[in-house]
């Protein structure tokens, strides 16, 4: 027995090896990343516009709030919460086909339908979301439609991945009985399948439309509609105290609907 | 006994069911007014559209000896920038735990201003970091070391609330200063949970890093814009297949480690 735990615990030396391993392995790959890549010196008015954004962010250009003219921070953000909930809304319905596509079922090692689905998600999930966006504005022109579809194709890597991942974790019962009992494909899908994933396929939707706040705050800075376009200008132009409230609008933003949709997520799952 | 039990008539009619179907439709409708979709238009430029697409599916190959090199700085600066947001968290990180922090005023602060960080998007802290530094990858690697540092941040303070606190009461009991109990109660539960989220950063990094060179911050992003702008679409495909390929080997590589530490 004591022999046993001994053999499973590496001795002090191989230990002490082990570690000297990764130590000199982590060293080199710091040497690397740090050589070659060059910084080419702060910019000397660097510490000045970071006192002048931060006195921008205390002393916030008020009359931007609301001015009428539709140009302004309240009617560009609910620009862009109304592209951040069409883009999720679309996404999700474009999902389910993915999520099916993906999702293993059975107990097979190799899987031909469900590995090409993940693929593509996959592929889906590492396109750029503002190189999407330029190709909508290719087709659509610069303005906020081009990010709401920027926004629900992007968003369909994530979406449906995490429905897949669902439909994979299914409690296996209802389907069965039904099935036993005589039902078809179908009808396993509407009694079964659907009811069981439809809360968790909601719940990860609301969670996604956060992410999409976020990316439809930044999605302007191509053109492609939203808050995101003012700031690139103000920022641009120096306007600080423009920049500030423009900042304070999106981190209010992000907070507020973070909490409410968190506050749904736990009535629902 | 066997009574039927009643309805009332808002149960009935699943009223509230319905209410909440026609508020989302509405939102729905409002949401494209304001978005002004046309999903006509869409269609009506399709055929410009997928000239794009066409040319995007004729990868230029003799542009990918240029993109290496700024695919390697990309990596380099996401490596740096999760590092430095790493080091940044880890006390933070400790100050925000409930289990080693019992001042509920200094530990909702330092988890107010988590949040905050937390809010604000990749690009967004890029367009800052250019403006204050200016354009190269030095912005881009500040960019990513405040992005995760928010990030990490909070993974690990949650880490850290699930440990046992049978060793960190032994060690009070016996006397020890509060780094002591760190050291020797807090550290050596949650170090491989510490690594595995650095490594998942590291993975979120590397993608974020390479859309951040679009408005300055240095790496392949650069390139990106400067093929988009110059509707280069063919050059444009060979920097995604590149930040593909570059994205699947990190997350597989940070992926097994992962498996071999938890």
């Amino acid at each position: 027995m004591i022999d046993m735990t001994r053999r499973d615990q590496p001795g002090l030396k191989q230990r002490q090896q082990r570690w000297l391993f990764w130590g000199i392995l982590i060293v080199m790959i710091y040497i690397w990343s740090f050589s070659g890549l060059e910084f080419t010196g702060i910019k000397a008015s660097a510490g000045e516009v970071t006192r002048s954004i931060i006195a921008g962010i205390f002393h916030p250009d008020w009359q931007y709030v609301y001015d009428g003219s539709g140009e302004d921070l309240i009617s560009l953000i609910i620009q862009t919460l109304a592209m951040a909930f069409l883009g999720t809304f679309i996404s999700a319905i474009l999902s389910i086909p993915f999520a099916f596509w993906a999702a293993r079922t059975g107990q097979t090692k190799l899987h031909l339908r469900s590995s090409s689905g993940k693929f593509v998600l996959i592929l889906i999930r590492t396109f750029p979301e503002i190189v999407l966006a330029i190709m909508f504005i290719k087709a659509v022109g610069p303005g906020s439609f081009a990010g709401v579809l920027a926004v629900s194709i992007h968003s369909i890597g994530m979406l449906g991945k995490l429905f897949s991942e669902s439909i994979e974790n299914i409690d296996a019962g209802p389907s069965e009985a039904l099935i036993s009992s005589g039902a078809n494909r179908s009808q396993v899908l509407t009694f079964a399948t659907l009811p069981t994933v439809l809360p968790e396929f909601m719940s990860y939707t609301l969670y996604r439309f956060e992410i999409a706040v976020r990316s439809a705050s930044i999605l302007g800075m191509v053109g492609a509609g939203g808050i995101g376009t003012p700031l690139l200008f103000a920022l641009q132009t120096r306007a600080w105290s423009r920049v500030g409230i423009i900042l304070l609008g999106i981190i209010i933003t992000v907070t507020l609907t973070d909490y409410c949709s968190g506050m749904i997520r736990r009535r629902l799952v | 006994m066997n009574v039927i039990p009643k309805q009332r008539f808002v149960q009935k009619y699943h009223l509230k069911a319905l209410g909440g179907l026609l508020l989302f439709i509405l939102l729905i409708w409002w949401s494209a007014r304001v978005t002004e979709v046309d999903f006509g238009l869409f269609f009506v430029n399709f055929d410009q559209f997928l000239a794009l697409l066409q040319k995007m599916s004729h990868p230029d190959w003799q542009y990918l000896s240029l993109v290496i090199a700024p695919l390697v700085e990309t990596i380099k600066m996401a490596l740096i920038g999760t590092s430095i947001g790493t080091l940044l968290a880890i006390p933070f990180s400790v100050l925000a735990a409930r289990n080693i922090i019992n001042n509920d005023f200094a530990r909702g602060l330092i988890r107010l201003i988590l949040n905050l960080i937390r809010t604000l998007p990749d690009l967004m802290l890029a367009a800052l970091f250019v403006a204050i530094v200016g354009i190269g990858s030095l912005a881009g690697v500040l960019t990513l070391a405040v992005f995760s540092f928010g990030m990490i941040a909070k993974l690990f303070y949650e880490a850290i609330e699930t440990i046992d606190d049978g060793p960190l009461e032994a060690l009070q009991a016996a006397g020890a200063t509060k780094m002591q109990m760190i050291h020797f109660a807090v550290l050596p539960q949650v170090f491989n949970h510490f690594i595995s989220y650095f490594l998942y950063t590291f993975e979120i990094n590397v993608r974020a890093s390479t859309v951040l060179g679009y408005l300055g911050a240095g790496g392949i992003g650069v390139y990106l814009q400067r093929s988009l702008s110059q509707f280069a679409y063919d050059q444009t495909a060979v920097i995604i297949l590149g930040i593909l390929a570059v994205v699947l080997v990190i997350d597989g590589i940070s992926n097994t480690l992962r498996e071999r530490l938890l």
